[in-house]
């Protein structure tokens, strides 16, 4: 038996999975309570504790982490215009499991530098022109953030034959200089962006306070926990060797604050009839809805879809559902037990998974032009996706899984929306796919293995 | 020396794509840096990616006659964005009917495009008003 210690430092929860890689298993899982206040610590402590109960095993023979503790990864993205290298940067943060707590566009003005100091983001990925293009911009935007007050890394990742410029002109600050995020007008080259932001990651939690006793546990491996969830998923889609994956899917966790939304596909136009705009879509995105989420961000699901919608779908009058929220609200570490609660729980999270995915999948239009109608796509076309993957802790206590999966699918109330027409939807039930995520990184078949057993299905 | 670059696409509501790529090549040929946009380009969509890449010019063309509603404004958008002086040419069945092609070179110049050619025109004419233009020899 070698046992694999596998960690998911929250900020509520420290979540631990045990996996034995010898026999290619799943040995427990457990989770303890961690509050900002608490010691992270003493989280894991707890959590191991009653893995060792669970499981009689005490002793790992290596142990991997991710961590969204104290707001995970926070990153500011500055690129030239909106639609091409801002674009291209936020894509680059949310891949590399980086919550986004702004963006700017075009040329950074002072006020913007205080802001950002104020802010003061883990890293800030600085963008702008198509190799050859455009210089003035970032090379402007470097000026402006040489004269930051706090020395927050810069990752620069623009216009490659201003690249030295930019390092020049930040001279005495962190900067790492990396490929451009857009090299060519609408191509995207965001991973090696994302190697050099998850290195810094590592960097800054091993350096940071909290973490620091716990790290010296932990044998290797460490990065944002969205992170660890996409290359779960790339794992589950894609298969390894001789080992099939599921094929193409959209995963939605959904979460107490925000609702993340992954899609691992192509996306490209079904037809060549079909004209594409936009910049091109990475094969594995992530987007993140910050006002979507089961308790938290209750208040922005009600906005989206209405009080009316949440009342009638839960089977409730408007006045009780309002009662309800608010008193979730006040309450966020209320777990439903009764019968009204779950079934408000059912209806926020359907709705959830509703208006997260309609703003994750692209869009097609129908257009008419002198030669006839034609259709113009943006964003990724999922439609053929056969593969709805759930995960959260929104949904472990809900019995109607399938039938909130299904509202990640098309219908009539969303007819422009490329969301999957017909799928089968899978649920992460012991919440696994973050460590499975960390597990892959060495043992990349076990880990497929283990979700490949662990994470059911309801049928399509 | 840096080759020029060009902001190329069928401006609108037009999908022709074949004189596109045959522009695309030509102009690649003749040594300049292409960004195509393909069809169904919008104003916003030219003036981003001339911004985005540092482009020299922006070539226009329209095929179904819709050109005169669809080219109006984009020089002021231009100035707008902080691409002024940018090199504008526009080519192609620009306008509806039959009418005088002098008359209707006026009008685009008018609107501000610096040169405007109409159907029919090989792209060797296209090429050589660039070099021209742009100064390259």
């Amino acid at each position: 038996m070698k046992p694999v210690l596998l960690v998911d430092f929250g900020s509520t929860y420290t979540k631990t999975v045990l996996a034995d890689t010898d026999e290619g298993k799943l040995l427990g899982t457990a989770s303890s309570f961690t509050t900002v206040q608490s010691d992270i610590n003493e989280g894991l402590a707890n959590a191991c504790a009653k893995l060792k109960e669970q499981t009689g095993v005490g002793e790992y023979a290596e142990t991997y982490a991710c961590s969204s503790a104290a707001g995970g990864l926070k990153m500011i993205a500055a690129g030239l215009v909106p639609e091409l290298t801002v674009q291209a940067a936020k894509e680059a943060s949310l891949g590399a499991g980086a919550k986004i707590m702004k963006t700017y566009s075009y040329q950074l003005t002072k006020s913007d530098v205080k802001e950002i100091d104020r802010l003061c983001p883990d890293i800030i990925l600085l963008t702008g022109g198509t190799d050859g293009g455009n210089r003035e911009s970032i090379l402007h935007n470097a000026k402006r953030l040489s004269e930051m007050e706090k020395d927050i890394p810069i990752v620069a990742a623009g216009n490659r034959c201003c690249m030295e410029e930019c390092e020049e002109i930040l001279h005495g600050r962190q900067v790492f200089l990396c490929e451009n995020v857009m090299p060519v007008l609408g191509k995207l080259n965001i991973l090696p962006a994302q190697k050099i932001i998850r290195e810094l990651f590592l960097k800054k939690i091993v350096e940071g306070e909290g973490l620091t006793k716990a790290m010296e546990l932990v044998s290797g491996i460490i990065m944002p926990t969205p992170s660890a969830i996409l290359e779960a998923m790339q794992l589950l889609s894609g298969g390894h060797g001789e080992e099939p994956g599921i094929g193409e899917l959209m995963g939605i966790d959904l979460g107490g604050a925000t609702t993340d939304v992954y899609s691992i596909a192509g996306g490209k136009p079904a037809s060549v009839k079909i004209v594409y705009k936009g910049l091109e879509e990475p094969y594995a995105k992530r987007t993140v809805e910050g006002d979507i989420g089961m308790r938290y961000s209750l208040r922005g699901i009600a906005e989206a879809v209405g009080t009316a919608r949440i009342a009638s779908d839960a089977g409730l009058t408007q006045e009780r559902t309002e009662e309800l929220l608010s008193y979730l609200e006040e309450h966020k570490d209320v777990v439903p037990g009764d019968e009204e609660f779950l079934r408000l729980d059912d209806a926020l999270a359907a709705a959830a998974v509703e208006t997260a995915s309609i703003r994750h999948a692209g869009t097609v239009e129908q257009v008419y032009t002198p030669m006839g109608e034609t259709y113009v796509q943006s964003g990724k076309d999922l439609s053929e996706v056969k593969n709805i993957v759930l995960t959260g802790g929104a949904l472990i206590y809900s019995d109607h899984v399938d039938r909130i999966g299904s509202y990640a699918m098309g219908n009539v109330r969303s007819p422009y929306s490329l969301r999957p027409k017909r799928a089968r939807i899978w649920v992460d039930r012991k919440y696994i796919l973050a460590a499975m995520g960390l597990l892959s990184r060495k043992y990349p078949e076990t880990a497929l293995g283990i979700m490949k057993r662990e994470i059911s299905y309801y049928g399509d | 020396m840096d080759k020029k670059k060009l902001v190329i696409g069928v401006i609108g509501s037009d999908v022709h794509a074949v004189g596109n790529k045959i522009l695309f090549h030509a102009f690649t040929a003749a040594g300049f840096e292409v960004i195509n946009l393909g069809v169904m380009v919008s104003q916003e969509e030219y003036i981003a990616a001339a911004i985005e890449t540092g482009a020299d010019a922006i070539v226009v063309s329209s095929l179904y006659g819709h050109g005169e509603l669809d080219c109006r404004g984009l020089r002021e958008k231009c100035d707008e964005a902080g691409l002024a002086g940018i090199l504008l040419y526009v080519g192609g069945n620009i306008v509806v009917g039959k009418q005088p092609f002098e008359e209707v070179k006026k009008r685009f110049h008018a609107m501000g495009f610096d040169r405007v050619f109409g159907p029919g025109t090989p792209p060797e004419t296209t090429i050589n008003a660039l070099k021209e233009d742009l100064g390259v020899m």
